[in-house]
């Protein structure tokens, strides 16, 4: 019998220190990568025209830029998407020229111009058009930022009915780091942001509570079935126990992630990063962020039996730093000796 | 012993259930034929829809056209453009288009299968054309039918019972069928005759829906067109009507000459009459448009007006209007105990051709069937692979537990499948993607319980308490995590639209089919080796 991490006897808590401090540096880099660049929002998002072509032969790129150029889409972009006789074009819609209406049609008719002249007709086809208008784009930004906001609450709503308010508000904080970590990775790996890829971050968000659930799930239970220890060993110890699961479990998704990000295709490809990303920073958040935020509400707002206090408190087994539980706030002690 | 056999029944028509409904079945695929028809063709597949994506297909989202000035109610004027789009569907060779109001102004169509975008944008977008013709009261064309058969028969076209083989042999690629039919055709009815049902009305017939192609494609034929009398034009109905188990199509034969066309009608509205408790529409024309009325009207007392949107006759066969006396500037169209719901299915058709909507294309979507089949194949290839993967992982952890679960994991895929078939949802990229990213987390669970029954051992329980015991414990949490997930997943199909929607719903679906799979369907095989080995003292897990 194969098994890894039995018995295993790690102080996670310990080192939550060092993970805000990743976790802050990761998020600050993202910031400030999002302040400087700006998210690469999708022509779903922002409006505008997108056209896939597959010439029966690969084309000089720069010839295809001169011939864009020489049409009158300057704005354009032009990338290679999957094989090199694949090509993506985005052009952007701009505001003015949305209110006079003809402008999609106009680039469509544009770009082929474009290949005429390139690759000579014939020798390429559109599989893809995708045009959207900006007041849609808008409206959609709208929607995917209130799915988000939307999802968080009725989490906080469910977690809040089924263990109580002070893991549910635990929880939703971690998941709301994972959030701001994939925006932050979204903006560091210049993913485009489409709607597929908010998908995505959603799916981050369910994926990352789940698991912050099983954790929460056990320390719920050796809360009663462990009456002497506090809430620091007690975190300590589910996570341990649960430690064999999150590995197989999150193997096994990130098997069949790898997958997808491999072999599904240039169109699952961002996705696939972004879930790959969100089962990294789920994983890591449900440990080192959702525990040790659980251990600080405790203190703050103690619960009915003040284990939570306890953990840090004065009839603590192991006597860690001396804190009333109504501690100044944003200053919490750390116990200076690991509690097991 | 009682209870696995319980549990094995309820699985095994869980599986027949999801068997059935996965069962390939006869799809009738419309594909057009080059020349401006289409043609039927039945194949037999897995009745799962996949999405535009996928199959390729043009998607458009429409909405009112304000840049030539204001339009006062765009949700009236949206439903006005729904109705035309929809009379005119026909004209695309697509197997199920979509026509769907989205909020309050906005059209969605979707063409599955369609190439040309620009051919679909102009038939969405040109305006609506309404017109009022009588019908051929003199049955005009019915006298010609035994003329237009003998064209027919001297141009070579064979009478055909209703086979649906008509339909290939029409478009000459059944030859061995042709060949033994001709036999039997000395003594057979006429070919475009023998097709047609007399109708209650004058001037209409009714034409099986599977014929219709074939008939339609018979009176677009030149020679057929020369025989047809002057002065009477044929149009068919928009709405196919059922008698017992067959629909019909109505045909018209009207008056080539329009009374009035919609320019000269400029308000329709339906209610209901408080005295008669009749439901009615009425409509206001022009000032010159009802002296044109009023004078055709007076001519045509007691005579049926076919009321026509884009060359397709409005409206139940019987609700076609008869005239009773001169109508001038001001009509009424009485429609008897008719529900209300249908004199305002009625006014709507008549504002669609009066107002026409100038439509706005604010999205457009249009994937290639190439690109559609080569991302199934990804997405495919990405699962078989995933899905090995997870195998490995599992049988090589857990040994014959872990093979228990992949046994579910089947399962599960069947169900989910299944779940996407019974309930029509359509299967997108996106969907696929979830679909395999499903499968990892299905497991999630099976993980969960083992390795409770693997800490349950390690406290010294016996095998049969520690396997209770494990299933048990591992409850709760499977429980939270799973409706935690199906939640976030159930807000973006509220909020998503089309693909990411797929997502959702194959998401939630497998959900579902997991908690099934992995917890009831397990512990079943749990049961049955336990039972099978009294004696076993360890437990592979």
């Amino acid at each position: 019998m194969i098994r890894f991490f039995a018995n295993a006897n790690y102080d996670f808590i310990k080192w939550r220190r060092w993970a805000y401090g990743l976790t802050a540096v990761i998020m600050l880099v993202g910031a400030f990568d999002l302040v400087i660049r700006g998210l690469n929002y999708s022509i779903e998002f922002t409006g505008g025209t997108l056209i896939q072509i597959e010439a029966k032969t690969a084309l000089p790129m720069g010839q295809i830029r001169q011939s864009l150029d020489n049409v009158g889409l300057h704005g354009a972009t032009i990338q290679t998407f999957g094989s090199d006789t694949s090509y993506v074009i985005r052009a952007r819609t701009s505001a003015e020229a949305d209110t006079t209406g003809g402008d999609t049609v106009a680039v469509a008719a544009s770009v082929t111009r474009a290949f005429d002249a390139t690759a000579g007709a014939g020798n390429y086809r559109f599989e893809r058009t995708e045009v959207v208008r900006p007041k849609v784009g808008k409206e959609l930004q709208g929607k995917a930022f209130l799915a988000i906001i939307l999802s968080f609450f009725v989490t906080l709503i469910y977690l809040a009915a089924r263990f109580e308010w002070r893991f549910g508000l635990a929880a939703v904080l971690a998941t709301a780091h994972d959030v701001l970590a994939t925006i932050a990775f979204i903006s560091l790996m210049h993913i485009e942001v489409s709607l597929i890829v908010v998908g995505a971050v959603l799916t981050v968000v369910g994926y990352s509570l789940n698991d912050t659930i099983i954790i929460f799930d056990r320390v719920r239970e050796n809360l009663h079935k462990y009456r002497r220890q506090n809430l620091y060993e007690i975190l300590n110890l589910s996570i341990n126990e649960t430690l064999p699961r999150s590995v197989l479990t999150h193997g096994t998704t990130i098997a069949t992630t790898l997958a997808l990000l491999l072999l599904a295709g240039e169109v699952i490809r961002p996705f696939a990063w972004v879930m790959s990303f969100g089962i990294f920073t789920g994983t890591f958040s449900s440990i080192y962020i959702a525990a040790p935020i659980l251990l600080l509400i405790e203190k703050r707002w103690p619960g009915e039996d003040a284990r939570g206090a306890r953990a840090l408190g004065a009839r603590a087994p192991t006597p860690a730093t001396p804190t009333a539980p109504a501690a100044p706030r944003g200053a919490p002690a750390p116990p200076k000796v690991p509690a097991r | 012993m009682s209870t696995i056999r319980g549990r094995l029944i309820m699985i095994g028509i869980l599986a027949l259930g999801s068997a059935l409904s996965l069962l390939p079945r006869n799809v009738t695929l419309r594909i057009p034929n080059g020349a401006g028809g289409v043609k039927d063709t039945v194949e037999r597949r897995v009745p799962i829809s996949l999405g535009l994506d996928l199959q390729g297909g043009i998607h458009l989202a429409l909405e009112v056209d304000e840049s030539k000035g204001p339009v006062p109610d765009c949700a009236d004027a949206i439903q006005r453009a729904e109705r035309v789009v929809r009379t005119r569907i026909d004209q695309f060779g697509t197997t199920d288009p979509v026509v769907q109001i989205q909020g309050r102004c906005r059209l969605i169509v979707e063409l599955a299968g369609e190439k040309d975008p620009a051919r679909a944008k102009s038939i969405i977008a040109r305006t609506a054309f309404l017109e009022f013709r009588i019908t051929d009261m003199q049955n005009q064309f019915q006298a010609a039918l035994p003329q237009i058969d003998g064209v027919l028969r001297r141009a070579g076209v064979k009478s055909r019972s209703a086979a649906p083989s008509a339909v290939s042999q029409l478009f000459g690629n059944d030859t061995s069928k042709a060949a033994k039919d001709s036999a039997a055709e000395a003594n057979t009815p006429g070919a475009l005759s023998s097709l047609l049902f007399q109708g209650q009305l004058p001037g209409e017939f009714l034409v099986p829906e599977e014929q219709w192609q074939v008939v339609d494609s018979l009176i677009q034929r030149p020679d057929v067109k020369q025989a047809i009398p002057r002065g009477i034009d044929l149009k068919w109905g928009a709405q196919v009507e059922s008698r017992g188990a067959t629909s019909y199509r109505p045909l018209y034969a009207v008056e080539s000459r329009p009374i009035i066309t919609g320019e000269e009608l400029q308000k329709a509205t339906a209610r209901r009459d408080q005295q008669t408790n009749q439901s009615i529409v009425e409509f206001v024309l022009s000032r010159r448009g009802g002296r044109k009325f009023g004078e055709e009207t007076a001519r045509h007392i007691q005579h049926y007006m076919a009321i026509i949107l884009d060359g397709r006759v409005q409206g139940q066969p019987r609700m076609m209007a008869i005239i009773k006396s001169q109508i001038n500037q001001r009509g009424m169209i009485e429609l008897g105990s008719k529900p209300l719901q249908e004199a305002s299915d009625l006014a709507l058709v008549l504002r669609a051709g009066a107002l026409p909507a100038p439509l706005m294309i604010v999205e457009e979507r249009a994937i290639g069937a190439s690109l559609g089949e080569d991302s199934i194949n990804d997405g495919i290839r990405a699962g078989i692979v995933g899905v090995a993967l997870v195998i490995l992982i599992m049988v090589g952890y857990y040994r014959l537990s872990g093979a228990l679960a992949v046994a579910a994991l089947t399962l599960y895929c069947l169900f989910t499948l299944a779940g996407l078939a019974a309930f029509g949802f359509t299967l997108t990229l996106p969907g696929l993607a979830g679909f395999v990213l499903s499968i990892g987390i299905a497991v999630d669970a099976n993980v969960l319980i083992f390795e409770r029954i693997r800490e349950e051992l390690v406290h010294g329980k016996s095998l049969r308490l520690a396997v209770e015991d494990g299933f048990k414990h591992a409850m709760n949490a499977i429980v939270d995590s799973n409706v935690s997930t199906a939640l976030t997943a159930f807000i973006l199909y509220l909020v998503g639209t089309g693909p990411v929607q797929g997502f959702a719903i194959t998401l939630i679906i497998g959900i579902a089919a997991s908690m099934v799979s992995a917890i009831f369907v397990v512990k079943t095989l749990f049961l049955i080796w336990l039972q099978r080995r009294p004696t076993m003292t360890t437990l592979s897990v």
